[in-house]
């Protein structure tokens, strides 16, 4: 994962809350076994006006005008502004994918809905957290300025506008620290492997019911079929 | 000393260490697992050279993509294919318990877990799936995750979480009859909002739910996720118990006595503290219905859509191409689904078939269909008749999978069509770009495809069939 630098970027603003993940990235496009390619297909149902498949050339695509990242400056776009509840729904990392892949480093939003928030972090993404009074301001600058910027200092927790002015964020220490240093998380996780170990041999002795085998090379397992339901035709494991 | 959430006792019987910045390393149990969120999981693994953690803990099921209809004839669609087929690779790859889709006994991630016993009370859950709350209706902490995580879990066994908050969602009295599981949430969400649960773990509780069976509170934990909670629960009970009890990979003889002993603990202290307690009444739900594009844009099948206000709802009804003060009994149908991880379950399909027994779609339906939770479901079903009912009704009876809840497959709503689904999610392009989405139960959906529109479904059921 990329570490996050200080950076200044146009704000794109979304005046909408409860935006979902479907919306984010419609479920056609999750058909693929990639992580990258999503940006193209980013907000495709609002972006474009004719219906999007996967793997489809979008630069002869027709432009919904009235959309947002449809307009001149916000193309170049990397901090997505927008209001409450974002990212709510499914749980799809397709979603932080196709932000990212466009181009966004940065949302800003009054909530988020959590799974997205936690898969934000996960692929260098920051999202923060502001007063519904404050999103409201940046709006209405965003609006009445179009291309604007803001300068987020993720070390300091700030966030400055062009005229200066200084709005400070909360995040918790160590997102900021794994965001800062892109941090391999589950290489950190491994290097705790004695515990996990040690924990996982309590666990088995206190439950061993959790642990037993259901992998198909273990012998004796069950066929699956409930109780007193006939054996229907078909592959038997 | 005050007592302990359910959530609490989850948590703390799962915490493998916690950090000094309060963040802690959660051992998990079970990892279902599904074609769509898996793919760049086990790439990740396999390129940084790891290996699978604990291969038990791992189940998979192709359900979101796979065909409803003429499954002998493989999948059409390459790309859905591909996604398939990887997904078989990497179970065979690294000896991954597949339900694949030729197995008698695939379907819904959801709906498979606990049907084959591999959820079990006091488990701690996950998969790359949003709707992986439904398994907290087992008394376990069961919960969504991304594909970062699916592969941190794959590697480590484990997850990096920081605990949240405690709410307590406390019904009291009884459903009307008529009024089921499906009309209890969709008024929770209604109530709390579709945010109202986030940074929360919500434990549902009081006499309704007590009553309620498992499919039942499987719909209300389902539906957690809708009202921002990536966790919902219920306590452990008899009812609990009995539906675990002879599953295929339910625990047996002496190992079954341990557990049930250790299960029976999974509840709530009579002193724990929430930071949240809500108070519902069961006696004042009536039957609901969603009427925009947001689970909490919902009211009960009496009501009216709400007038506009400040203009917060002008885009979700121009989406739903509908007048704000129209009553929801008078808002046409083209469309009827039953099926999805929240409503696919034999007492769904139970309760649709008494609904339409002994009558017809009605003309101006274009399609009805019944897509079965899984393979057993639908055998279950087909031994009872039911789903003789629904095609002499005019139903089309499917195939078990995801389906037309997230339409990833050929099942869909063309744009502008209008649809009474059992699923999870009315946002807009869910079912089908441009199509529309109104939530209900399994009995006013089987109504509506009567009626050709919503009715208020208590007065089909009496009194006396208070089981419905």
């Amino acid at each position: 994962m990329e570490a996050f630098k200080t950076f200044t970027g146009i704000v794109a603003p979304l005046d909408r809350s409860n935006v979902d993940t479907d919306a984010i990235i419609p479920k056609q496009f999750l058909k693929s076994i990639k992580r990258t390619g999503f940006g193209q297909n980013l907000f495709d149902e609002w972006r474009y006006l004719d219906h999007g498949e996967p793997g489809q050339d979008c630069s002869n695509r027709p432009l919904n005008p009235d959309f947002v990242l449809n307009q001149k400056p916000y193309q170049q776009a990397t901090i997505f502004l927008t209001r409450s509840n974002f990212g709510c729904g499914s749980s799809r990392e397709h979603a932080p994918w196709a932000l990212l892949d466009f181009g966004f480093r940065v949302i800003i939003a009054e909530s988020f809905a959590d799974i997205f928030y936690n898969n934000c972090f996960k692929n260098g993404i920051l999202p923060i957290t502001l007063p519904a009074e404050t999103i409201k301001k940046l709006l209405a600058a965003t609006v009445k300025t179009p291309g604007s910027t803001l300068t987020i200092n993720l070390t300091e927790q700030e966030i400055t506008d062009s005229r200066g002015d200084v709005i400070p964020f909360d995040i918790e220490s160590f997102r900021k620290d794994a965001l800062l240093k892109g941090l391999d998380e589950i290489g950190m996780t491994l290097t705790y492997e004695k515990e996990i170990r040690a924990f996982e041999n309590k666990h088995k002795k206190a439950q061993p019911w959790l642990f037993s085998p259901i992998n198909s090379s273990a012998s004796d397992l069950p066929c699956g079929i409930p109780e007193g339901s006939p054996i229907p035709q078909g592959k038997r494991r | 000393m005050t007592g302990k959430t359910l959530y609490d006792k989850l948590w703390d019987s799962h915490l493998v260490r916690t950090d000094e910045n309060g963040v802690s390393l959660i051992y998990i149990d079970r990892h279902l697992i599904h074609e769509v969120t898996s793919p760049q999981a086990f790439e990740g693994l396999r390129l940084a050279g790891r290996k699978l953690w604990r291969i038990d803990a791992n189940v998979a099921v192709p359900d979101h993509n796979i065909p409803t209809v003429n499954r002998h004839q493989g999948i059409t669609d390459p790309i859905s294919k591909l996604q398939i087929d990887t997904l078989s690779e990497n179970c065979k790859h690294y000896e991954i318990r597949e339900f694949a889709m030729d197995d008698p006994n695939q379907g819904i991630v959801h709906v498979i877990g606990p049907e084959q016993g591999l959820i079990l009370p006091g488990m701690t859950v996950v998969c790359g799936d949003s709707h992986t709350s439904t398994h907290g209706a087992f008394g376990a902490l069961a919960f969504g995750i991304g594909t970062s995580e699916v592969e941190h879990v794959l590697s480590t066994q484990c997850l990096l979480q920081s605990k949240s908050k405690n709410m307590l969602i406390n019904i009291d009295g009884k459903l009307q009859p008529g009024v089921t599981a499906k009309d209890l949430i969709l008024y929770i969400i209604g109530q709390i909002g579709t945010a109202g649960g986030t940074g929360y773990a919500i434990e549902f509780g009081g006499e309704a739910i007590e009553a309620l069976s498992m499919e039942g509170r499987m719909t209300v934990c389902n539906m957690a996720i809708e009202a921002g909670a990536r966790a919902g629960m219920i306590a452990v009970d008899d009812k609990t118990i009995e539906y675990v009890k002879g599953k295929p990979f339910a625990p047996k003889g002496e190992n079954w006595e341990k557990a049930v002993k250790y299960w029976q603990t999974l509840k709530s202290d009579h002193d724990a503290v929430f930071d949240k307690v809500i108070e519902i009444n069961a006696s004042e739900i009536l039957p609901m219905v969603t009427w925009g594009t947001s689970p909490e844009m919902v009211t009960d099948v009496s009501g009216n859509i709400p007038m506009n206000g400040n203009g917060i709802y002008r885009p979700a009804l121009e989406y739903m191409g509908l007048e704000e003060g129209l009553a929801i009994q008078d808002v046409p149908l083209d469309k009827v689904f039953i099926g999805s991880c929240t409503n696919s379950r034999i007492e769904d399909l139970r309760i649709a078939a008494n609904v339409v027994k002994g009558k017809k779609v009605a003309k101006s339906i274009i399609l009805a269909m019944v897509v079965p939770g899984s393979g057993p479901i639908k055998r279950q079903a087909e031994n009872e008749g039911l789903d003789k009912i629904f095609t002499e009704a005019g139903f089309e009876w499917r195939e078990p999978g995801c389906s037309m809840c997230l339409a990833m497959n050929a099942d869909k709503l063309e744009p502008g069509e209008r649809c009474a689904s059992t699923s999870n999610r009315n946002f807009e392009g869910r079912q089908g770009q441009g199509g529309r989405t109104h939530l209900v139960s399994p009995a006013m959906a089987a109504a509506a495809a009567i009626e050709g529109k919503f009715v208020n479904v208590c007065e089909l059921f009496e009194v006396e069939n208070g089981s419905v």
